[in-house]
């Protein structure tokens, strides 16, 4: 039987923000595919020019609720880099914590509350049982949740839109009673964050995408903070400075945010590209209790969920680990000189490589702003893997009903989040 | 049956950071407020929503075109209560951030205006609704809107 349909999804549900879909399928073949992100623009490249530089930092982590103090980090990377300020040991220590906080947390918002009703054949979390099995999932993944926040608030002040990093230190830290606090608590959860990397991988669905290229930043001990190179899944490693001599942007007409391709293909960014590049640099003992990160490299995009339930274990254990090692002290801002400058930022945000361009002018004022955000460099591949399944769940005589639902668990999967997609103004690049 | 609030949960021209402290507040008051909440619209939790009837609609973002506009009157138009949750809602900032650029930066802006119908400028909701309550901040106080929700289930009499 040759399908012909066409399928609109007006309102994509169980993601951060707001998006839409059309797809045209003749004959058993694909002709369009429209993701379109509807969030509306808010300029914030634009609205920090002619601010000084250390307000930025606190208003481009306005982009975005859930990823704000990725949006934060990158922010004062990018200042800090320009200006020549080398933060202290403490303070990157500090931001790698705070990091994992956000990780913990955003992570397991996107897997127990919009994943976790798909592998249960459920629509949402709300229709899980009142007791047994269903019941104590839910505790044990709001727990997690929980914990997350709280690493987040002790180290940074606040889980959304932390208060307490800014360019060169943070404005507090930590007491020992407290980081002990945080430890006993890490702990708590860890067993519980183990027991749904299992559930990920025995029960979440498989598309494989064999000709995807992968980005993400390389660092020694899988930490989310730039490290001054980014690699390819070819091995292939660029200076994160030089970003825009190999990232293209791609005009996307009919959506407010804008596509990305790297040296002309499209790629993905984000927890199974960092598995697929990184993975070997897990916390030794996140690695010594689990087997499932023997499945990366992957190719089966629904991996970005396991990937995220492995990072989750990551993060706690490299939490405990720096608690565990580090005394906090209150330290001074370090000293530096205004001049014209700028800088480049890069962060493993919870999607994927995020980075930020600043430049000041001698009077300590930003002159320009470019940022390039995960969702709108995953839109590319995000459309073609919908094409790709549509078409190979038509070979297997899916129905459409069937169709749109796993369109909708796929979206899902990529964990787009919209709001950050879509504060740009467009910049026209050069291809190397 | 035992009466629920009836809730509706929106969001327009924003960072979405007060729907993430919402999910955030899940962590600790979840098994409470589902036994006492219908969530009858809220996309951040669920597909299958219903529109209209609400006792409280919790609305976020500011304005920033005339779809979100008529949606947001529509909201009006079914909900017995509106709340204003965070600074986008309330003030319009930092969305509105366009309204005050400069004509050389506006001039930057205006085709991407135009394309996407954009409004010439982003509003609060209290310039085009009556807001009932109002939960200010980036983002909004967490205790302030636990305290809220429990003078909203005294009012409608949920236990």
């Amino acid at each position: 039987m040759m399908h012909s349909f066409d399928i609109t999804i007006d309102e994509l549900s169980k993601i951060e923000g707001h998006a839409s879909l059309e797809l045209k399928v003749q004959k058993g073949e694909v002709k369009d595919v429209k993701l379109r992100i509807s969030e509306n623009r808010r300029f914030f490249e634009l609205g920090v020019r002619g601010k000084k530089y250390n307000a930025v930092p606190q208003l481009l982590s306005r982009i975005c609720g859930t990823c704000s103090a990725a949006h934060l980090m990158c922010s004062i990377e990018s200042i800090e880099r320009a200006l020549g300020i080398k933060p202290s040991e403490q303070t990157e220590i500090l931001r790698d914590l705070t990091l994992n906080g956000v990780n913990i947390r955003d992570h397991a918002m996107h897997l127990f509350l919009f994943v976790l009703p798909d592998l249960f054949g459920k629509d949402s979390v709300l229709e899980f049982d009142d007791k047994g099995y269903e019941h104590e999932l839910l505790q044990k993944a709001l727990e997690i949740k929980r914990v997350g926040n709280l690493l987040s608030t002790e180290v940074a002040g606040r889980a959304v839109h932390p208060p307490f990093p800014t360019v060169g230190h943070f404005l507090h830290v930590p007491s020992k009673d407290k980081a002990k606090s945080i430890i006993s608590e890490l702990k708590k959860i860890r067993e519980s964050a183990i027991e749904f990397v299992h559930i990920f991988y025995e029960k979440d669905f498989r598309f494989e995408m064999p000709d995807i290229d992968f980005m993400a930043i390389s660092s020694k001990g899988y930490s989310y903070m730039g490290r001054g190179i980014c690699t390819h899944s070819d091995g292939y490693c660029i200076p994160d400075n030089d970003y825009n001599r190999f990232f293209k942007e791609r005009v996307v007409p009919y959506s407010q945010s804008t596509g990305f391709s790297f040296q002309g293909k499209p790629y993905m960014v984000g927890a199974l590209a960092r598995m697929n590049i990184n993975g070997t640099n897990l916390h030794s003992e996140t690695r010594k209790s689990m087997t499932e990160d023997n499945a990366f490299p992957s190719y089966n995009i629904y991996h970005n969920n396991l990937a995220q339930a492995i990072e989750i274990v990551h993060c706690i254990d490299s939490s405990i680990e720096l608690l565990e090692r580090c005394e906090f002290k209150q330290e001074n801002l370090r000293k530096f000189e205004a001049k014209e400058c700028e800088g480049v930022g890069a962060v493993e945000a919870p999607r994927g490589t995020l980075f930020h361009h600043v430049k000041i002018d001698k009077d300590e004022i930003v002159t320009y702003s470019n940022l390039v955000i995960p969702t709108a460099q995953n839109q590319v591949i995000i459309e073609k893997a919908i094409g790709k399944m549509v078409e190979q769940r038509i070979s297997e005589d899916k129905g459409k009903k069937a169709i749109e639902k796993e369109i909708e668990t796929l979206i899902r999967a990529f964990d787009p989040c919209m709001s950050c997609a879509t504060h740009f103004l467009k910049v026209k690049w050069s291809e190397k | 049956m035992k009466k629920k609030l009836v809730i509706g949960w929106f969001t327009f021209t924003c960072s979405e950071d007060n729907t993430i402290l919402f999910v955030e507040l899940f962590n600790q008051y979840y098994f409470e407020w589902k036994d006492k909440i219908d969530f009858k619209h809220c996309k951040i939790l669920k597909s299958k929503n219903e529109f209209g009837n609400f006792d409280v609609a919790f609305v976020e973002g500011a304005i920033s075109t005339k779809r979100e506009e008529d949606k947001l009157l529509e909201i009006r138009d079914n909900a017995k209560k509106l709340v204003a949750v965070g600074a986008c809602a309330c003030t319009g900032l930092p969305s509105g951030q366009r309204n005050s650029f400069n004509e050389e930066t506006l001039a930057v802006i205006e085709p991407f205006l135009k394309q996407f119908r954009l409004r010439k400028k982003i509003v609060p909701l209290s310039d085009l609704v009556k807001v009932d309550d109002s939960l200010p901040g980036c983002p909004m106080v967490p205790n302030q809107f636990v305290s809220l929700l429990g003078r909203y289930f005294q009012e409608f009499k949920v236990k």
